[in-house]
């Protein structure tokens, strides 16, 4: 029982792998003789990105807020207020606004990539796309790979300018800070490395988001009820993904800072 | 010609293609009649390369395509065109999106001769005016339809339907088969018909074969397959619930 369970997941990564390299190669093919679609690609962006946007503030302005409030009053007993705009930006520059992006993301994106691709999948649809000579994962994944990795990459950008809006409205408000010691402790303590950190790891989440959605949609079985299985197991399988890579992420951008940056 | 040659083809322990060999001739329409689930579709799949078989070989115009890498087959593909029992209809693409797909993929052909092609065809199988309706708003006969024209867009040597009949009524029935005959008039196309649809087999064939046990168990004229002395032809064609073709 155990050792099927090892031995399906080692399956499921192998294939997954592949997957992933089988998009680079398609990615990389298209470029070179010039099909790669723009158009397939901006519409997989509008779709994840644009659609995305109302959660992502949403989850953005409440983060930073709270942070504010958790962080806020105990930093002003230890008489620590100048600190509070540097600490949150960096919790959220680092952790948080990719982190949760990601989550958002594969809730509401990696469902709908595995239940469209799940459902072509039943309906011979993908078939069909053989029949005429089209490569699934050419015409399905490649745009999904780039839109998912690229939307990340900008919905972290908005969560953590909208973070930050969210906690220096209460750190105003509630804690009693002015605006310009805010900006002044975020200034002082953000360093671009600590963004950038950020927005790769958004990146990473992003690509892992979109192959496993389509991935999990390949592997459809059956009817409806395959459909909602696959949906289903894409989002658990995206977050813990997403949890068990981002601390490998960190170790690494953290030794890489440490050797390069500092 | 295609030829099948000794097929076999088991899904786990289930072995549904065991030995199928066939031959079909170049303009000629051959109809695959059998029970549900006796593995016709799995057959139709073998022979445009969306399956590989466990055994056996699938040699069209002498060569075998089970052992064909990609690029020979996507070649293959494009001088066929399948015809699938949901229609296969891209959900997010329009009527006009659907038929041109293969020709806005494959081909360097202006939009605007694409959209001369789509109509062409649309009109064909009788559905003008069609083209920005989305696959939602097509009834189920109609979507046969689309899918037949997205079928012929690139006007293919060979067209596989795969129960082009099924779910629809007895007019657009007549209509689908009518259909088939004037496309193969027309553009003097190989079909095979894969259907359990006695009435449209007898309609649209040159030849019958009768898959049963994973095996063609025989395979002529109409009027050689209603004369057949072979009780499992004859439970088939008279729809007798007792013989030796058991219920699945």
């Amino acid at each position: 029982m155990f050792s099927n369970l090892v031995k399906g997941f080692v399956e499921s990564i192998g294939s997954m792998s592949i997957l992933f390299m089988q998009t680079i190669y398609w990615t990389i093919h298209n470029l070179k003789t010039g099909r790669f679609s723009v158009r397939n690609l901006l519409d997989q962006m509008s779709r994840i990105g644009v659609d995305s946007l109302l959660m992502v503030a949403i989850t953005g302005v409440s983060t930073g807020a709270v942070l504010v409030v958790q962080i806020g009053y105990q930093f002003a007993q230890m008489g620590a207020q100048s600190y509070v705009g540097g600490v949150v930006s960096l919790a959220m520059a680092r952790e948080l606004a990719p982190i949760l992006t990601a989550i958002v993301v594969a809730g509401r994106v990696g469902s709908a990539i595995a239940a469209e691709i799940g459902t072509m999948k039943i309906t011979e649809q993908i078939d069909a796309l053989e029949t005429m000579a089209t490569n699934p994962v050419d015409y399905l994944v490649v745009p999904r790979f780039w839109g998912c990795t690229i939307m990340l990459f900008m919905l972290t950008i908005f969560t953590n300018v909208v973070g930050m809006i969210g906690g220096s409205i209460v750190a105003v408000h509630q804690i009693g800070l002015t605006l310009i010691s805010f900006k002044d402790s975020v200034l002082h303590m953000l360093l671009i490395q600590d963004l950038m950190g950020g927005l790769f790891k958004a990146t990473v989440f992003g690509g892992i988001i979109a192959i496993i959605g389509c991935y999990k949609g390949f592997t459809t079985e059956g009817g409806a009820e395959g459909v909602g299985q696959s949906t289903t197991s894409a989002v658990v399988v995206s977050i813990m993904m997403i949890l068990a890579v981002n601390y490998f992420l960190t170790v690494g951008i953290n030794n890489f800072n440490t050797a390069y940056l500092q | 010609m295609i030829i099948v040659s000794n097929l076999h083809k088991s899904f786990g322990s289930k072995r549904v293609l065991k030995g199928v060999n066939l031959k079909i001739y170049d303009g000629e329409s051959l109809v695959i009649l059998g029970p549900s689930g006796c593995g016709k579709s799995v057959l139709l799949k073998h022979i445009i390369g969306l399956m590989k078989p466990d055994g056996g070989q699938v040699i069209i115009d002498g060569e075998d395509i089970t052992s064909f890498e990609q690029k020979k087959l996507d070649a293959l593909r494009m001088r066929m065109g399948m015809l699938f029992q949901s229609a296969a209809l891209f959900d997010s693409l329009n009527v006009e999106e659907n038929v041109a797909f293969g020709l806005r993929r494959h081909t360097n052909l202006t939009n605007r001769a694409i959209h001369h092609i789509v109509s062409e065809k649309l009109e064909m199988v009788g559905l003008p005016g069609t083209n920005y309706l989305m696959p939602s708003e097509l009834s189920g006969g109609m979507r046969k339809r689309v899918g037949l024209a997205r079928a012929i867009a690139m006007e293919p040597e060979i067209i596989l339907y795969d129960e082009p009949t099924t779910g629809l009524d007895p007019i657009m029935t007549s209509a689908i088969d009518e259909l088939h005959l004037s496309l193969k008039e027309r553009l003097g196309v190989t079909s095979i018909v894969v259907t359990h649809d006695l009435k449209s087999a007898y309609r649209v064939c040159d030849r019958i074969a009768l898959h049963f046990g994973g095996q063609i168990v025989e395979i002529g004229t109409r009027e050689e397959i209603i004369n057949s002395p072979n009780p499992v032809v004859q439970q088939f064609i008279r729809g007798e619930a007792q013989g030796p073709m058991t219920l699945l």
